[in-house]
């Protein structure tokens, strides 16, 4: 297998293993405690490499996973102290765990493989060297194995306990009366999430795990109404910033780790300005929509008081809106178009006259007292 | 069934040693809508999730006819409050409503085509079955209510525990609650709402809980629903209640 392929591959697989676990973490908002654990597990790393006398990686995983949940379990210990809110619980928990994992390396694994830099940066542009043997068969990198086992282990694990994590993070409450218990579900996930940290380690280093993770999956909730969409589209998210990320850190000459991070939230921030539902331009558009739709409504029911007054002539006309209801000549231009548009009034000169239809609406807003019926807006 | 639907003994639950509920003791019979009214803080909400064992008991017991709860969940129903879920869950309203057959379906199994049928026919029963597809975020609040009822009837319950289904819904909604409330009783079904309005309280309920910390008093509405025990239930508050209901409404 090419060096190249070896890396993109290694790429898209430790972002789908990231962005399926990460649309729950969103959802439940714990983006911070995923960065917590992602730091945590340093020093189950290196019990795992003390306790299987070398580099070993079951031990780490098993290790790491301990460590992890160790870590949750003093946030929610701090937490309940109630002196200590979720936030600090996670600042003071995270760099105690991580400091004693750089200690522990610094003390006792000076020389070993185990350094610093390739915990928190990675180093996915070696994955072709690092190779997995079966006695002497030459079974290809090992990372591809680590994260192609944990994509399965995590698609497994969100399609078996699809259904529980959902109920889960919609309504806790519920579940619970249930009898799927929330703590053990929340425990569970959180196991998985710091098994996928290891892995990633290898690939993307600590710091930009929380990256794959969160934000493709961020991205994805920006997209869709659905869960299930969002678990797909997070990961074609993640998968198309793996690819776009090693061809821009090609071209570069730059990190590929650190290149996808940001192609990650080069995506989001496309989908933060242009999805059609929940993107800054369309919700932008819909105001504007609104307030034209509004300013419509205002005239209409400012022509029909005035409109059998004696001084209809003056209050009706087009000059007087900018004036009286202080518009600006644009917007009153442009709301006077849309409404003779409409069919709602009609022009005479510079007098404004309401027709039957347009009366008719100017009334049913008074009755409703409401500018905006629903059906209106629609 | 002979036993009670619901039977609290001597139930004690406190929050860092401060009782919210003190030694209450509690018989629901059967076929009854019952309401759970007190003042703010009379631990009403804490009843209901002790009861589905939501939050510990420090002392005494809940059976549910007759057997713990942990044994009893399929029989038990249970509606909490719509503040207590984020509605911009990525879900629709019918998937809302499936949730309910969970607990029948047990770990692991997925729903298939009846629970979707039968979250449909739910649906259909609080009037909402042309917003199955929708967002629930893109409901309003009477309307995610009755998503939150239909969501009940789909755990195809006996005994219904409801945390403030009338707060903050229109009209057409508390007309859809009532009905379906007597439509459960109809079909020998028991209800125990925690109800807040003390003006409508005894119009539709025909059973009340007054609880403050402790029972105050229990029974058939006719006979409990007195002045004294009102006054005994919220103290030197209810006389200004008497005069404005509409506070306690509001707040």
């Amino acid at each position: 297998m090419s060096t190249m392929l070896a890396i993109i591959l290694t790429g898209v697989l430790v972002s789908s293993a990231c962005a399926l676990l990460g649309c729950f973490l969103v959802l439940r908002r714990m983006a911070m405690l995923a960065d917590a654990i992602s730091h945590a597990v340093l020093p189950g790393l290196v019990a795992g490499y003390f306790i299987a006398n070398g580099p070993n990686i079951l031990a780490g995983f098993l290790g790491a996973a301990a460590a992890g949940l160790i870590t949750v379990l003093l946030v929610e210990l701090l937490k309940n102290t109630r002196r200590i809110g979720g936030e600090s619980a996670i600042g003071i928990v995270f760099p105690a765990m991580f400091a004693l994992g750089t200690f522990l390396v610094s003390r006792y694994f000076t020389n070993v493989h185990l350094d610093a830099d390739a915990v928190l940066y990675g180093n996915i542009e070696f994955v072709n060297f690092d190779r997995w043997f079966i006695g002497s068969t030459d079974m290809g990198p090992q990372a591809l194995w680590v994260m192609g086992g944990l994509c399965v282990l995590n698609g497994l694990f969100v399609a078996l306990f699809y259904k529980e994590l959902k109920l889960a993070t919609f309504d806790a409450g519920l579940a619970a009366a249930l009898g799927f218990s929330p703590v053990l579900i929340h425990y569970a996930l959180m196991g998985v999430v710091s098994v996928t940290t290891v892995g990633a380690f290898t690939a993307v280093g600590a710091i930009l795990v929380v990256a794959l993770m969160i934000v493709p999956a961020a991205t994805a909730y920006l997209l869709t109404d659905r869960l299930p969409l969002m678990l797909g589209i997070a990961v074609l998210c993640g998968s198309l910033a793996a690819v776009l990320g090693f061809w821009v850190a090609l071209a570069l000459d730059a990190s590929v780790a650190g290149s996808i991070a940001v192609m990650t939230g080069v995506l989001f921030g496309l989908a933060l300005l242009w999805s059609p539902t929940h993107g800054l331009i369309a919700k932008q558009r819909r105001r504007a929509r609104q307030r034209l739709h509004f300013a419509r409504q205002t005239l209409l029911v400012h022509l029909l008081h005035h409109e059998a007054a004696s001084n209809a002539a003056a209050e009706n006309s087009v000059q007087h809106l900018s004036g009286e209801l202080r518009w600006t000549p644009e917007l009153a231009r442009r709301v006077v178009e849309t409404a003779l548009r409409a069919g709602l009034i009609e022009q005479d000169a510079e007098l404004l006259r309401l027709t039957a239809v347009g009366r008719e609406q100017a009334q049913a807003n008074l009755q409703t007292r409401a500018l905006f019926t629903s059906a209106a807006v629609a | 069934m002979s036993t009670l639907p619901l039977k609290i003994n001597d139930l004690t639950v406190a929050y860092h040693e401060q009782p919210v509920l003190w030694d209450v003791d509690l018989s629901i019979p059967a076929g009854v809508l019952a309401a759970i009214v007190g003042p703010n803080g009379a631990g009403k909400s804490t009843l209901i999730k002790a009861t589905l064992g939501l939050v510990p008991a420090a002392a005494g017991s809940v059976e549910i006819f007759g057997q713990p709860y942990a044994q009893q969940r399929k029989l038990v129903g249970y509606v909490p409050q719509r503040s207590s879920v984020d509605w911009d869950f990525p879900t629709s309203a019918l998937d809302v409503v499936m949730m309910g057959t969970y607990g029948q379906l047990g770990w692991v199994r997925r729903p298939g085509r009846a629970q979707r049928e039968l979250a449909l026919h739910c649906l259909e029963q609080v009037s909402m079955a042309d917003f199955a597809q929708r967002q629930i975020s893109q409901l309003s609040g009477g309307q995610q209510q009755r998503v939150f009822l239909a969501r009940a009837l789909a755990q195809n319950a006996q005994l219904y525990l409801m945390d403030e289904p009338f707060v903050g819904v229109d009209a057409t909604t508390e007309r859809a609650i009532i009905d379906l409330l007597h439509n459960l009783r109809a079909q020998g079904k028991t209800v125990v709402c925690v109800h807040h309005d003390l003006e409508s309280a005894p119009e539709y309920f025909d059973w009340v809980v007054l609880l403050n910390v402790r029972t105050i008093e229990a029974g058939p509405m006719a006979a409990v629903w007195t002045p004294e025990n009102l006054a005994r239930t919220y103290g030197g508050r209810f006389h200004t209640l008497q005069r404005s209901p509409a506070a306690e409404v509001v707040g």
